[in-house]
């Protein structure tokens, strides 16, 4: 474990990506102490140029573009993290149940799984939103359907071959149940390259929401940086702002999680140094 | 012999992601709230008994649910993707109206990533930790982690706006010019943007792909055997590293290919391009979810011909995939 940490902390990309990404959980925590009220309402005059009462300045309904920034990084966090989260566990029990037991079971997951693959991810991902009525819920539902077959096929690789070592089979004569060497002997030394994975989807999550609200398919009921840049679409070319700054919140903040993830992959594969994985 | 078994093989695959499909979105109408006939009965604006009756019979919503799934499918399969809700015309003759457009755009988009991207990537894996490489690396870093609307809107911030290079929306100018060459100067030019937006994405993916791979690679006996043999530098990168390099990224590609349509949606709009990914769009905010049905079996079909693409293409770079298989 202090292996891992110092070997992350030497890493100055992946310790730079963390301090933003303290940054950005610290705007999200503290938005309703340094902002209080609801980000929506009205604080001053329409499309106020940034300047020291407004330092990010305010859209066209007179809304603090700053407090915005701060409460709409509530929303990509909890969106990012959390469908992240589904995304990896519907993965692993799919993944997990197909690379352990053979035959059948495994070519129909492998099946679906391909299909899911082949459904082009964020048309999907609209289809679900609109049917389903836009919110936190339904986004975070549809980020994950869309995102879990990579996740299922690494799960499969690493179950497949982890099912045929010899502390498995001796678990296996032993008589310990099946879930329980799935769980118990097999997930915990399989965990590594998904928590890997997992960050990385953070960061697309981050980006599907930010797509999803600027096109009107964000929650309603709470600002998001997606929903700013959309919504402010028609007064752009005069007001800067409106896009600039929320924009630069996304791009920080995906890039930050990038930074992360790829300094966790570095420092839990030593020898993978320098090689991004892709899997798709 | 072998290309004919090929194709069927496609075909099969290609009929099964349809009738996969069809049947993912048959249920997922019926996900949306209210059965389908109140779905469209609420979009028409009149939900009187009789036009619920008229339209539960028209789509058999009558019958049991395995019916109502054999009719549905039935009717895909003869391309009857029904009509749209709000414009009253086939759903499939305004997907094949809109489809050159989009292909227009994603094919551009998707050339330019194809090009630029292993280009840059291999440039950078040439000298790894030099200026050059992290130049690179850090723009590519940047872009893979920019929202493509942002992107979008920045261009059209700076080049539109700003500097009236190109124009910020549509296909054509207000007045067509006259002339063949003219026009397809004027779209080209409405294309840049979009094109160039849709594109640095991507261009970001293969950067990073390439280089990865082409570092890889570059450790390999084979590579070490060519450099002994005393081939100069350039020939040993070119011909030996990035061959082999190049065969994951295609494989990506053809990944990629399909999901462009998904980024062709967003551009589109940003750019009021009149593809099918403005429609979908469009179609979205009416809650037309025939005709948005109808894109999303269209894109994944797409998908489907492009993996088989790629499959050609990985057949003729790699003699092994062929071998395997």
């Amino acid at each position: 474990m202090r292996g891992l940490l110092r070997r992350f902390a030497e890493n100055p990309a992946a310790t730079a990506g963390l301090i933003m990404l303290a940054a950005i959980l610290f705007a999200a925590l503290t938005a309703s102490f340094f902002f209080p009220g609801d980000p929506m309402a009205p604080r001053g005059a329409p499309l106020l140029p940034p300047d020291g009462r407004f330092p990010f300045g305010t859209d066209m309904l007179g809304r603090d573009v700053l407090a915005g920034v701060f409460h709409g990084a509530r929303v990509s966090l909890l969106i990012g993290f959390l469908s992240a989260i589904v995304s990896v566990l519907i993965g692993v029990v799919v993944g997990a149940a197909a690379g352990f037991f053979d035959g059948a079971v495994d070519d129909v997951l492998v099946r679906v799984t391909e299909f899911f693959q082949t459904i082009p991810s964020f048309i999907f991902a609209i289809l679900l939103v609109a049917i389903l009525t836009p919110g936190v819920t339904s986004i975070i539902v549809a980020i994950a359907v869309v995102t879990w077959p990579p996740i299922a096929r690494l799960a499969r690789t690493e179950f497949m071959a982890l099912r045929s070592r010899q502390f498995v089979e001796a678990a296996v004569l032993a008589g310990v149940p099946r879930l329980r060497i799935i769980s118990r002997e097999i997930l915990p030394n399989a965990v590594t390259p998904l928590i890997v994975m997992g960050s990385l989807l953070v960061a697309t999550a981050i980006l599907t929401e930010s797509s999803l609200s600027f096109l009107g398919l964000g929650d309603p009921n709470h600002i998001s940086w997606g929903y700013m840049i959309g919504s402010s679409r028609t007064v752009f070319r005069q007001a800067w702002w409106l896009s600039v700054f929320p924009g630069c919140a996304i791009v920080l903040t995906v890039l930050a999680i990038n930074l992360v993830g790829e300094g966790l992959n570095d420092a839990l594969n030593p020898h993978l140094k320098g090689r991004v994985k892709f899997e798709s | 012999m072998r290309v004919a078994g090929f194709l069927l093989q496609w075909i099969v695959k290609a009929l099964a992601v349809v009738l996969a499909i069809t049947i993912l979105n048959f249920f997922l109408l019926r996900l949306a709230p209210g059965d389908p006939a109140m779905v469209m009965a609420g979009e028409a604006g009149s939900a009187d008994q009789t036009f619920l009756d008229q339209v539960r019979h028209e789509y058999g919503l009558d019958k049991p649910l395995p019916a109502q799934l054999a009719i549905y499918v039935e009717k895909v399969f003869t391309i009857n993707l029904g009509e749209s809700y709000r414009f009253h015309r086939p759903v499939a003759a305004m997907l094949l109206e809109r489809l050159p457009a989009t292909l227009l755009l994603t094919g551009t988009a998707y050339a330019f990533a194809l090009i630029l991207g292993p280009l840059l990537g291999a440039l950078a894996a040439m000298r790894p930790r030099s200026l050059l490489d992290r130049a690179i690396s850090v723009l590519s870093l940047f872009f893979y982690a920019t929202p493509i609307f942002w992107i979008g809107l920045l261009l059209i911030l700076l080049f539109s706006v700003r500097l009236g290079w190109l124009p910020p929306f549509g296909m054509h100018g207000f007045i067509p010019p006259d002339g063949l060459l003219a026009q397809a100067l004027d779209t080209l030019q409405h294309l840049l943007l979009p094109a160039f937006t849709l594109g640095l994405f991507y261009i970001a993916v293969y950067i990073r792909l390439t280089r990865a791979s082409m570092l890889e690679t570059a450790g390999l006996e084979y590579v070490k055997t060519a450099r002994a043999k005393g081939l100069p530098e350039w020939r040993v990168a070119t011909a030996h590293i990035l061959r082999t390099a190049l065969l994951p990224i295609i494989t990506f590609a053809g990944l990629q290919a399909g999901q462009l349509v998904g980024g062709a949606l967003v551009v589109e709009t940003v750019f009021a391009w009149p593809g099918i990914g403005r429609l979908a769009f469009d179609a979205l905010f009416q809650r037309d979810y025939n005709l948005l049905l109808g894109v999303f079996l269209l894109s994944s079909l797409m998908v489907v011909f492009f993996n088989m693409l790629t499959d050609v293409v990985l057949r003729l770079a790699d003699p092994r995939v062929g071998a395997r298989a």
